[in-house]
């Protein structure tokens, strides 16, 4: 783009810039990971002696077994009701068009927009009228409604790429909506409902401030529990559990990535 | 023939087909605006409903009558109008330090080849995978006070003494300009892509400087990804609640903090909900700011076409 100059200082020092920038942005992930195989209960770095101490009383800890274990049910749970409310109302405004389906749709994304801080007060308003404050399902809906707009952005430009006439031939032959809608669409769209899925289930998996405020003891939730430990003490536990994290995030996006080359 | 009662329907009469058709795609319609109803239903109960309840509640007392005195006293306090004041400093500094780092790196990336920038739009895009508690923990190892940062600070000899670069504003800023970085870079980097080499070309080609090409050329090119990425800093950081909790360290009150502490620490919900109407209105305030400035940059652009 600039080569049309011979701005040849200039361009070494953006690139030199612009490599502090890139090491700041990936330091911080990069750190926890060599603490977490120190054998000391310091932060030390770089770590004198290298254990796994700190995997251990990650997997040996019973809270911290079950906020895992709540984090990963929540996150199907918040994919596997998202994603076909997300479907649906991406065909809903695919096939309306006009002021109908921009209006729909700033509404299904106007939660991207709140915020979190907001949905959390209001829903521990709402569910402490209800008496459902500590509950699962409590928390299960507010990490729904974050995701809801995530899946319908992953989806919306596949439902547009979409052909119609496809399910309208098959409608034309006798199938019913639904039968075309299952066996048409669905499979055409299989990768992008996937990445749909992995999406939604990310956003419930890292989503901390509802969480904060609705879970409650045994369904407290991974990232409430890390939030509630790194305000007392820190301790390398974070690292391991950190280093895991990121591990099998960004496991799944290479994934995702490789297979979209495919 | 393409709605849900196509099929079903007996064919009209002759001298009425247009009406049956009419018919037929008013129930179509109908059909579809009904796909739409889980989530409607779900971002009704689930995200406005909350919202509704913040608004009624902060003009109730604590049995359910219509007050002020949630207002009154929250007005009234110095604690509110400085969390208000945390805020925009906060927004507003994170907002000028993604720009000041944003917008180089976005400049580097758009001039180097395809392959290389999308590899290195990876590194861009790793922190936004991992998790805001994975980073801010991260944030809260390198900048302590034996920290990485300060080791190198100090032996280096730029610091005499270790900074206090955490638990205060410093660190709340530098943890928030980490989490807002990528998602400002991404439409700086974007629009700088789009643009049309040869405009620069032909900027070079009439003598115009580097530096000039790069201030009367792609800046004013790149402005489109510029404001949305500031839109998105601007807006987003405003309600950080994680960062500020974490890395401020109790130093560092925005209004969003004040709300956590109201309700944990005096438990009193309608200052709680008033605090939050106060956020929501900083919003608004903000994105429509935004989208009136994107007006104005819009009609400039026309009338110098």
């Amino acid at each position: 783009m600039l080569d049309a100059f011979d701005a040849r200082g200039f361009r070494a020092g953006l690139w030199i810039y612009a490599g502090a920038v890139l090491a700041f942005l990936i330091l911080p992930t990069l750190i926890v990971i060599p603490i977490s195989f120190s054998a000391s209960d310091l932060l030390e770095f770089p770590p004198r002696d290298f254990s796994l101490r700190w995997y251990e009383t990650f997997f040996g800890s019973p809270t911290w077994m079950a906020a895992l274990r709540t984090s990963l049910i929540l996150g199907l749970l918040t994919a596997a009701l998202a994603v076909p409310a997300a479907l649906l109302a991406c065909i809903s405004m695919d096939r309306l068009g006009g002021r109908t389906a921009k209006a729909l749709g700033g509404y299904v994304l106007a939660p991207s927009v709140i915020p979190g801080i907001l949905l959390a007060i209001g829903l521990f308003f709402v569910l402490a009228r209800l008496r459902l404050v500590g509950t699962l399902g409590g928390v299960l809906i507010g990490h729904v409604v974050l995701a809801i707009p995530v899946a319908v952005i992953v989806l919306r430009p596949a439902v547009a790429r979409f052909d119609w006439g496809q399910v309208m031939a098959a409608r034309s032959l006798g199938a019913g909506w639904a039968r075309a809608l299952v066996q048409i669409l669905l499979p055409q769209m299989s990768f992008t409902l996937m990445t749909a899925a992995l999406m939604a289930f990310l956003t419930s998996l890292d989503e901390a401030v509802i969480s904060i405020f609705v879970s409650s003891g045994q369904n407290a939730t991974l990232p409430k529990l890390m939030f509630l430990s790194l305000r007392d003490q820190i301790d390398p536990t974070i690292a391991a559990i950190s280093t895991l994290w990121s591990v099998l995030v960004i496991g799944i996006v290479l994934i995702v990535n490789a297979r979209r080359k495919a | 023939m393409t709605g849900p009662a196509a099929m079903t329907a007996p064919a009209p009469p002759a001298d009425d087909g247009r009406a049956g058709l009419r018919r037929d795609a008013q129930r179509e319609r109908a059909f579809f605006l009904s796909l739409s109803l889980p989530a409607l239903v779900l971002v009704g109960l689930c995200a406005m409903l909350p919202i509704l309840w913040i608004l009624r509640q902060s003009v109730l007392t604590l049995r359910g009558e219509f007050t002020l005195a949630n207002w009154e006293k929250l007005l009234s306090s110095s604690l509110t109008w400085k969390s208000v004041w945390t805020t925009v400093e906060l927004s507003g500094a994170t907002l000028v330090l993604c720009m000041a780092l944003g917008i180089p790196l976005a400049l580097a990336l758009a001039s180097a080849p395809q392959k290389l920038a999308n590899r290195l739009l990876i590194l861009v895009m790793l922190p936004l995978w991992t998790s805001i508690l994975v980073r801010t923990y991260g944030w809260l190892v390198l900048l302590r006070r034996d920290g990485l940062v300060n080791q190198a600070l100090t032996g280096t000899g730029i610091a005499s003494e270790p900074l206090a670069l955490v638990y205060n504003f410093t660190g709340t800023l530098i943890g928030m300009v980490h989490f807002m970085l990528p998602l400002f870079v991404l439409p700086v980097y974007a629009a700088m892509r789009d643009i049309d080499g040869n405009a620069i070309r032909a900027a070079a080609s009439m003598g115009a400087s580097l530096p000039r090409t790069l201030a009367t050329v792609v800046l004013p090119l790149a402005a489109g990804g510029i404001r949305s990425g500031a839109m998105i800093v601007f807006i987003y950081t405003l309600g950080f609640f994680i960062t500020p909790a974490v890395l401020g360290g109790g130093q560092v009150s925005p209004v969003a903090i004040r709300i956590e502490k109201v309700m944990s620490t005096f438990q009193d919900w309608g200052q709680a909900s008033a605090l939050g109407v106060l956020l929501l209105i900083l919003v608004a305030m903000a994105a429509a700011m935004l989208a009136a400035a994107r007006r104005l940059a819009g009609r400039k652009g026309r009338t110098h076409a």
